[in-house]
């Protein structure tokens, strides 16, 4: 090759030859690498709108019912034919209050009540829990009895589907749960302003109901916020106490060592164990209540604690060292400067961590499950050794109803939790921002 | 006197004895506090907690011992007969007799006199109070609610005398010993000090009782069901006994469970991992303080999120879903619109608890990779690395061992997690290898098992403590080991 490497041509020709280390490739999987990272993460975030949207939009519609406002008269004749309602109160309990409305209902559409089908498709359309609305206004006032009142009444909770639009009205008549003449009853109605969606407030007070349209959180609310007091009273103070002595008490020994690695331990532990633990030393060999809310306190004290402990170590050791040796300083004894100068400007950071460990608390469903909070309550609890249900209790139970007007019910109850969730997550951060210090 | 009131009344004498203390204390020095040891509230609290602490101590060990103390002399007085019989029939009549005892508070000393010695009218006098019994009462268990109705009383006005004498008596004793150099505030902090650590044993206590609940209800099922019957058993089916049949016993297989449980950890590693994993390298490596800022957050909104919502989203939204996909799959491409997904199945299961994982993994791998120093990154970058490179070449690695004990501990989840998997998963327990059917886990079963009426003898309630012990010993084994792989990692930098 001598006539390359030619010694007359002098210089060499300056065509820059660069090493091909391949920075196109290098620089493309660059791109690639970036790309998915973002990929990833908007993977994430997208589920997390998926899944808050598909909760949302099943269950707004929760909120609102289809009820039927009409004139009902209470007539003597079906609640108290033989007038003796001044000798024995029981008869206005058990009288036939149903009838009363569909009488009601059967006149407004112009029905004869002695055609037999056509009353059972009118008596279809009010919900079963009209014989608790009227129920309860008859004995609150038995005077109206023989007058005619303006009532609002639940409406079936089939007729809540369709009004809403969730029944398929394109499917044959067969397969529908409500008919064709029942639905031109509905536009009649709605057309004439009797029938229309109001606010629904049941679904914050009722208690369990196999009828969706009446079925309510009340009794879960009362069972979750009983459970939420308890763990708050016992496991903010032994939480505290327990991370003081660790934090500032605790000499360095195999003891100690071993309190640490099981205060993690237990951290990791899942919660169905709670759930057995409970079931077997307070329910079994204590002998406590089953579906009490008591239990179920206890069980997600044992639960939180770990929680709490951890946030409220990670807040003692933020405390700068020289507010403790200022308090030691000036004569103060170590329990003197813990409790009046560490404490306090820890205790920010320990409420945050409570709170969340309390709203991870107020989620917590199989724990509950184990020591027999699934439970039909209609009746509310007074204390909290009555037995109850709790708010995601009731979640799970009305997940497993078969009945399409439940899944509604589920997701609304769903939006009442996170809407708790977030309260409570938010007066966390605003807590953390107001108080927080940093040194 | 019931205990919440003898409790109201200890309240009310501890706050007086605080009063009473600080104010003999601020007398004995003529009002200076400069010449009393420790400030008069310690001399207050000192005196209270001599009011109260020895009483609750007494009333607790009371409340505890008092019902055995009774309930085994009672046992020890039942006729020879009755002795005779197996502890489990001894119990029932013991059941009996605390249900007869509790109905003849509500009757009067008439009522029992005329029908104590007829039990079928006692059964009805009994069952019109609300106190229904299961058989007809023999007579010395009438006998026997008497005494145990007399013993208990003097066991309650016992307990009331005695606990208020405690309290009342400690006092006394207390508020004498003050002085003005007396050392109040060392005494009262040393309380504080005992109980601080009372409270710290409560973890232990706690991991204790776990463990020992378990271990003793698994072993009662041990003896029903030999153990390697249940640890090697291929098959899972319990047939739910009838509460007092007792006879039909079923076969207790852990295997097919374990598998699920490990097979739909398994599919939502798969989904979770990779996910999560580059979330944590983008937002600590790429993002700018702005995205990171507003994404972390709502990354970790998931992991705020009840697992309860995460099994409503799947049995309602991805299971249904991924059904009809499938069949509008398969009627593409064979013609044949069945749906070979079902709607429970391992892959929804796997799938919604991957989601659920996201935030665990890659917040944990977060706080890795930033604890990785930077000169390692700046030495890969000047030596004409580019960002990925010095990433999958000099963070990941140095990264790994935590990153490995970040995904144990999430793995530890997935095992543990419960709701997403009795909504999604489905309950039959099957051996098999396809994604797309429903398989069931350790924890559906421990739900199954204890939801409904229970009987505690049988081994059908009982199995459920023997998964939850196999369950613990598992999770507990990954945190331990996640624990010392992390702990040891850090050792490296600092």
């Amino acid at each position: 090759m001598t006539d390359v490497v030619s010694p007359v041509a002098g210089i060499p020709k300056a065509k820059s030859v660069r090493r091909d280390i391949g920075i196109k490739r290098r620089y493309a999987a660059e791109r690639r690498f970036r790309a998915y990272g973002i990929a990833a993460l908007s993977f994430g975030i997208i589920f997390l709108m998926l899944l808050l949207w598909s909760v949302v939009s099943k269950g707004y519609t929760a909120f609102q019912q289809t009820m039927i406002t009409m004139p009902v008269e209470f007539s003597q004749q079906i609640i108290d034919p033989q007038n003796e309602r001044a000798t024995n109160p029981q008869k206005l309990m058990t009288a036939n209050y149903p009838v009363v409305a569909r009488n009601a209902l059967a006149k407004l559409l112009n029905v004869s009540v002695d055609d037999r089908v056509a009353a059972r498709a009118v008596s279809q359309m009010l919900s079963d829990g009209v014989r608790v609305q009227l129920r309860d206004l008859v004995v609150a006032n038995p005077a109206i009895i023989g007058t005619t009142q303006t009532v609002r009444l639940l409406a079936s909770g089939d007729i809540d589907s369709a009004y809403k639009g969730q029944i398929d009205l394109n499917v044959s008549q067969e397969n529908r749960k409500i008919n064709d003449q029942q639905l031109a009853w509905m536009t009649q109605l709605s057309d004439s302003g009797a029938l229309a969606k109001h606010f629904n407030s049941g679904i914050f007070v009722n208690g369990a109901s196999s009828r969706p349209e009446a079925a309510g959180v009340g009794v879960a609310l009362i069972g979750s916020f009983y459970m939420m007091l308890i763990v708050l009273v016992l496991a903010l103070p032994i939480g505290v106490a327990a991370s003081i002595y660790l934090e500032e008490f605790a000499p360095k020994n195999k003891f100690t060592d071993l309190i640490e690695v099981n205060i993690n331990n237990l951290a990791a532990v899942p919660s169905i164990v709670y759930g057995l633990l409970g079931l077997a030393v307070f329910v079994n060999f204590m002998g406590l209540p089953r579906s009490a809310s008591f239990v179920g306190g206890l069980v997600l004290t044992l639960m939180t604690l770990p929680t709490i402990i951890i946030a409220t170590r990670a807040a003692l050791k933020a405390v700068p060292p020289s507010i403790r040796a200022a308090a030691l300083g000036l004569g103060a004894s170590k329990m003197q400067t813990i409790f009046h100068h560490v404490l306090p400007l820890a205790m920010p950071g320990i409420l945050t961590g409570t709170i969340i460990g309390l709203a991870h608390a107020l989620g917590e469903t199989a724990p509950l499950l184990l020591i027999g909070m699934v439970a039909f309550v209609a009746n509310y609890p007074t204390t909290p050794l009555d037995p109850s249900t709790a708010l995601p209790v009731q979640i799970y139970m009305w997940a497993n109803e078969a009945e399409r007007a439940f899944v509604e019910r589920t997701s609304g109850a769903i939006i009442i939790l996170l809407l708790f969730l977030i309260l409570m997550n938010v007066g966390a951060i605003l807590l953390r921002r107001r108080f927080e210090r940093r040194w | 006197m019931n205990t919440s009131l003898i409790l109201l009344i200890l309240a009310i004498i501890g706050m007086a004895a605080y009063v009473a203390g600080a104010r003999h204390a601020m007398a004995l020095v003529g009002g200076i506090s400069s010449k009393l040891h420790s400030r008069p509230g310690y001399y207050g609290s000192f005196v209270a907690v001599w009011a109260i602490l020895p009483a609750v101590v007494i009333l607790f060990v009371w409340l505890v011992a008092s019902p055995m103390y009774i309930s085994s002399s009672v046992r020890g007085a039942f006729p020879e007969e009755v002795k005779t019989q197996s502890q489990a029939e001894q119990g029932l009549s013991y059941g009996m007799i605390t249900s007869i005892a509790r109905g003849m508070n509500a009757l009067t000393g008439d009522e029992i006199a005329r029908i104590e010695n007829n039990p079928v009218e006692l059964r009805t006098a009994l069952g019109a109070k609300g106190v229904a019994l299961a058989g007809d009462p023999q007579p010395f268990m009438v006998k026997a609610a008497a005494e145990l109705n007399r013993m208990t009383f003097v066991s309650r006005i016992l307990m009331t005398i005695v606990v208020l004498g405690a309290s009342i008596g400690g006092a006394l004793f207390a508020y004498r010993q003050i002085a003005p150099r007396f050392r109040a505030r060392n005494r009262v902090e040393k309380v504080v000090l005992g109980s601080l650590v009372v409270a710290s044993s409560i973890a232990i206590l706690t991991t204790v009782g776990i463990v020992a609940s378990m271990l003793t209800e698994a072993a009662h099922f041990f003896t029903a069901i030999p153990a390697w019957e249940f640890f090697f058993g291929t098959v899972w089916d319990p047939r739910f006994a009838a509460a007092g049949s007792g006879g039909s016993e079923g076969q207790f297989g852990l295997i097919p469970l374990l598998l699920g449980t490990l097979y739909i950890g398994f599919v939502a590693m798969l989904f979770a991992v990779p996910i999560g994993l580059f979330s944590a390298i983008y937002m600590s490596e790429y993002a700018s303080p702005k995205v990171r800022a507003v994404a972390k957050p709502l990354l970790e909104v998931l992991a705020g999120i009840p697992t309860i919502v995460y099994g409503f989203f799947a049995l309602t939204t991805v299971g249904p879903f991924l059904r009809d996909i499938s069949s509008q799959l398969n009627g593409l491409v064979t013609g044949d619109y069945a749906n070979f997904i079902q709607a429970q199945s391992v892959l929804t299961a796997g799938f919604v608890m991957g989601i659920m994982l996201i935030p665990y993994v890659s917040s944990l791998s977060d706080d890795i990779i930033t604890a990785v120093p930077r000169a390692l990154r700046d030495g890969s970058l000047g030596l004409g690395a580019t960002r990925s490179e010095t990433i999958k070449k000099v963070v990941l690695p140095a990264a790994l061992p935590g990153i490995v004990g970040a995904l144990l501990m999430t793995a530890s989840r997935a095992v543990g997690e419960t709701m997403i998997v009795v909504l999604a998963a489905g309950v039959a327990a099957r051996l098999q290898i396809n994604p797309f059917e429903p398989m069931t886990t350790v924890t559906v079963k421990i739900v199954n098992q204890l939801t409904g009426d229970l009987e505690f003898t049988s081994p059908q309630t009982l199995v459920a403590f023997a998964l939850g012990i196999t369950l613990f010993a598992i999770t507990l084994c990954l945190n331990i080991y996640a624990l010392y792989i992390v702990r040891k990692y850090r050792e490296q930098y600092e």
